[in-house]
């Protein structure tokens, strides 16, 4: 399954919770303001370099450009567009939206 | 997912994360449950972080002027909506146990929370 | 493949009614089909016709309708969620004693029963939202 996250790190347990929940073949997708965990150096970095070990994690290019975090972006990391977004919910048989 | 003589009958899964009455979602998601009740569907209703909180005991809204949906969940079993599952780590750090829910629920740990929504056709989060 | 959206923050509020149209879109780009995409909660306020943004920024509601126009898509704006929220069709505002309606072209006001649908029938199912 597909996980979407799209609250900062840094002001919910969102992550966390999507973090636990996310099994090997799932794939996590942060968005909106989700996107804020990618960054280098973070608090948070190496809660998501672990999850790396298990599951890809993408983050959502229009919204890490918007702010600013393009040149933070963790190795590991991969970026997609909008189009990339509806290709995981094709490949991924659900969507659970960590609202 | 599977075909019954009635149409389809797929996994539904409603995920409740949100406290009840500091926004409107837990009380919009139960009326999508009690709704959704007439379709026939295979649901199950999972409550984590602070969606625990939707089933807690003594909730009195008299002085907050605005209506108290929690009894609306021991009416659940009247529309075949029996499966409710509560997340043990998320009712551990609020210091709760399943007594302290308004209705008969089936306490899970996350990890086989996780399973169970693998398994899903549909989640519905609110 | 067959998608349903469910949309559940009002426009330029929350960045989920923005995610949800540019997801939307891009499926429909991608040839996808689009099942349903139903408003809920404060969702409902994408489909009122009188929001009237800055020239310079976006117009929400009538991004929905044009999408809605090219594409014939099913926009459905939750009942019970619009008349909560003062969303209402010329029915609605007559059922309901009001004196004005606000529906967007290109959007209906349904039940939930429309969200359920709209969860059997499509392949997925994608919630936005706060």
């Amino acid at each position: 399954m597909l996980h979407t996250v799209n609250k900062s790190p840094f002001d919910h347990n969102t992550l966390e919770t999507c973090l636990k929940y996310a099994k090997p073949g799932s794939a996590v997708l942060l968005i909106e303001d989700g996107v804020y965990a990618v960054a280098k150096g973070t608090a948070v970095s190496k809660q998501l370099q672990d999850a790396l070990k298990t599951v890809p994690i993408y983050a959502l290019k229009p919204d890490v450009e918007a702010r600013g975090m393009q040149n933070r972006v963790l190795d590991g990391v991969k970026l997609v567009d909008y189009g990339g977004f509806v290709d995981l919910v094709a490949e991924h048989n659900t969507v659970q939206s960590w609202l | 997912m599977s075909e019954m003589e009635g149409g389809i009958v797929k996994k539904f899964l409603y995920v409740n994360r949100k406290a009840p009455y500091g926004t409107v979602y837990a009380q919009e998601s139960l009326e999508v449950v009690l709704i959704g009740a007439a379709f026939e569907q295979d649901v199950s209703l999972a409550f984590i972080d602070d969606g625990v909180y939707q089933l807690a005991k003594g909730q009195d809204t008299k002085a907050l002027g605005v209506k108290n949906f929690s009894p609306t969940y021991r009416a659940l079993e009247d529309y075949d909506v029996t499966k409710l599952f509560v997340e043990k780590e998320s009712l551990e750090v609020r210091g709760l146990s399943a007594d302290d829910m308004v209705v008969p629920v089936t306490i899970m740990g996350a990890q086989e929370m996780a399973e169970y929504m693998n398994g899903q056709d549909v989640i519905l989060s609110f | 493949m067959k998608f349903s959206i469910l949309v559940n923050e009002g426009p330029y509020t929350h960045e989920a009614a923005d995610t949800a149209y540019q997801f939307t879109k891009a499926a429909l780009d991608k040839g996808h089909e689009i099942f349903r995409v139903f408003f809920y909660h404060d969702g409902v306020n994408n489909g009122t016709r009188l929001t009237t943004p800055p020239q310079d920024d976006r117009n929400i509601v009538k991004r929905w309708t044009e999408l809605g126009e090219k594409h014939k898509l099913d926009l459905v704006v939750c009942v019970a969620a619009a008349q909560r929220r003062g969303i209402a069709d010329a029915d609605e505002a007559k059922r309901n004693g009001k004196d004005a309606d606000n529906i967007a072209p290109g959007f209906r006001i349904s039940g939930l029963g429309q969200l359920i649908e709209a969860g059997i029938q499509a392949d997925r199912l994608v919630t936005f939202g706060d």
